[in-house]
């Protein structure tokens, strides 16, 4: 398909992507080059080597961004992905590990200093520990906060709500009380997305899945 | 955390130890809500720990909760300083995933109003920097700048901050002809005179001088691995600018230089942003020449909605207007990266979807995070005072910082 968005021009990829996935060798999980961008999964326990790999033999010299994903239904549900840069050469490529609550995953600070509060945010986020992080504690939520709030299965207005106490002269916390049900539309086109029971309806799918299991 | 100094070298028989302080959260050259614990040897700075996230709203959450266009004002309420400038990555990211064509009208008024609010965000800046180091003239004078773009802003979108004026596919509304030759007068007359007034003022100051140069050196190995972008890792002598490198919309049509620091230190990142106000001058005047007419956003009815008159008239119109205002469209399913150059940085956006019309993930990689992040590195060994110096050519932003 032809490039016709408008979106940052970056030097082509000719041939790198089969190059790195060449050079990281049996560290590949997948790989994939779709809309305009690199992609690796590498093995969560060579990460550090990997991140070595590309940044000294192939000029990836910055470590731009670390962000989580939550995917609940995989059996290792996160997602953590490197958004690297290089300078001299003029490419973005992204490498991604797997991970579950209680994988840890290596941590890069020994590569870039800067993998250190990039770390504690995804720490913070969804609960991925880094094993030899210096020091990791939550970086963007309260002090004291329980959960991990871009999980997927955390509730969007979370568990817990703070007001100033005329009484107790300070700011207390209650679980969260909502005057109204959190609307949440649901505005998938009926012969897309949604799947609408018609009433009185509700059996002739058990009735079609018998006779298809027969 | 304190330890002891075991002798004084003085008199021998006091024992001076390291004592820690709060800076912030409220404090006037903090910029905003920022929290930095300090260990402090007499008035030497030993150690910083910033601590972030009091401005924390959980805008990526939230943007998962929306459709495309609902989640496009967060953006604005991320960077506050330069709104435009955020809602440039996900526009862009938006387009990627889609590949979609903009009008090369909506290009060049794009890339205009990214230049305007770049000139905004620095007049800010450079106007908080000086008073953060005691002058207080330039910055007034500044403001009356920055007041001359948001009415611009105002007149383009109809609001001064939030203006929610790029969208998927080109720009909201049109650009009336007398704002553009505003705007070109503006850069003849009012611009030059005040920015200039003002920079006469500070540039040679001696006290100026005296409170930013050889602050906080930063070498360019240092610049790379900690994460710097925009006018930090330019201050530093790397000349990095995405606007040239990787560039986007109509940038590769522009002619202008970016200008790098020689000694990567606060003045030189003061002064790599008063030179990028000159070049986004540069930048906005080629604009307002070479701009055709035509069309302000993509003609492509499942990603833009139709214009009002339209609508009116046509039964498809108002399908695809209901359509677009309820369900909001569609994104194939995928994952992109993309960055632009803001005015205090790279500025990204991870944007995941799984095809629906709600994005799966939308991760923005703020500017701030990374330079705050240094703050320690750059703050040891100079004394308290340096730190509101180091902190106003960091340029941070909570909004955007904390998301």
């Amino acid at each position: 398909m032809a490039v016709v968005h408008s979106a940052p021009k970056i030097s082509p990829f000719d041939g790198e992507h089969d190059a790195l996935v060449a050079a990281l060798g049996d560290m590949v999980i997948a790989s994939k080059e779709a809309h305009g961008e690199i992609v690796i999964t590498v093995q969560r326990d060579r990460i550090e080597d990997a991140l070595r790999l590309l940044r000294d033999d192939h000029a990836y010299q910055q470590l731009v961004e670390i962000a989580g994903v939550d995917y609940p239904q995989r059996a290792e549900r996160f997602e953590v992905v490197y958004m690297l840069l290089s300078l001299t050469r003029n490419l973005r490529i992204m490498i991604k590990v797997n991970a579950a609550e209680n994988t840890p995953v290596q941590s890069v600070t020994t590569l870039w200093p800067v993998a250190d509060w990039l770390e504690r945010e995804v720490f913070d986020m969804y609960g991925v520990i880094f094993a030899g992080h210096p020091d990791l504690r939550r970086i963007l939520t309260d002090y004291g906060f329980e959960g991990h709030p871009f999980r997927k299965d955390f509730p969007l207005t979370g568990h817990v709500e703070l007001r100033y106490s005329e009484e107790d002269k300070r700011v207390v916390y209650e679980p969260v009380k909502l005057a109204q049900d959190l609307r949440q539309f649901d505005f998938m086109s009926p012969w897309e997305g949604a799947e609408y029971v018609l009433p009185g309806d509700e059996k002739a799918d058990e009735a079609n899945a018998g006779e298809g299991g027969e | 955390m304190s330890f002891q100094i075991e002798q004084s070298p003085t008199t021998g028989d006091e024992v001076i130890t390291n004592y820690t302080i709060n800076f912030g959260p409220q404090h006037p050259a903090a910029h905003g809500v920022l929290r930095m614990v300090m260990e402090l040897d007499g008035e030497i700075i030993e150690r910083i720990d910033p601590h972030i996230g009091l401005l924390h709203r959980g805008t990526e959450k939230l943007i998962e909760h929306k459709t495309y266009l609902q989640a496009l004002p967060y953006f604005d309420r991320l960077d506050y300083c330069s709104p435009l400038a955020m809602e440039y990555s996900y526009v862009l990211a938006i387009e990627k995933l889609l590949n979609i064509e903009v009008p090369l009208r909506a290009q060049y008024l794009r890339v205009l109003f990214a230049e305007l609010t770049r000139i905004c965000n620095h007049m800010l800046n450079i106007g908080a920097h000086v008073m953060d180091v005691g002058a207080m003239t330039p910055n007034l004078w500044l403001f009356e700048i920055r007041e001359d773009c948001l009415n611009f802003f105002e007149r383009a979108s109809g609001a001064r901050m939030h203006s929610a004026w790029f969208r998927p596919g080109g720009v909201h509304q049109d650009v009336p002809l007398k704002l553009l030759t505003d705007i070109g007068d503006w850069l003849d007359s009012r611009l030059p005179e005040l920015f200039d007034d003002a920079m006469s003022l500070v540039i040679d100051n001696r006290i100026f001088k005296q409170r930013n140069v050889d602050i906080a050196v930063v070498s360019k190995d240092d610049a790379i691995a900690w994460g710097f972008s925009g006018p930090m890792i330019r201050g530093a002598g790397v000349p990095w600018d995405i606007r040239k490198s990787q560039p986007y919309d109509v940038y590769d049509r522009m002619d202008f230089e970016v200008p790098v620091g020689t000694n990567s230190d606060c003045y030189d990142r003061m002064m790599v942003r008063v030179e990028e106000v000159r070049q986004s001058a540069r930048i906005i005047k080629q604009c307002l020449a070479e701009m055709p007419d035509g069309p302000v956003s993509s003609e492509d009815r499942k990603v833009v909605p139709p214009k009002r008159g339209e609508m009116k008239q046509s039964m498809e119109a108002l399908i695809h207007h209901f359509k677009l205002y309820t369900e909001g469209f569609h994104v194939p399913a995928g994952e992109v990266y993309v960055a632009t150059e803001s005015p205090k940085g790279e500025f990204g956006v991870y944007l995941v979807s799984d095809g629906s019309n709600k994005p799966y993930r939308c991760k923005i990689r703020p500017t701030a995070f990374s330079h705050l992040q240094a703050m320690d590195m750059m703050c040891k060994g100079h004394m308290l005072p340096d730190a509101t110096a180091i902190l106003g050519a960091i340029d941070a932003v909570f909004g955007e910082c904390d998301r």
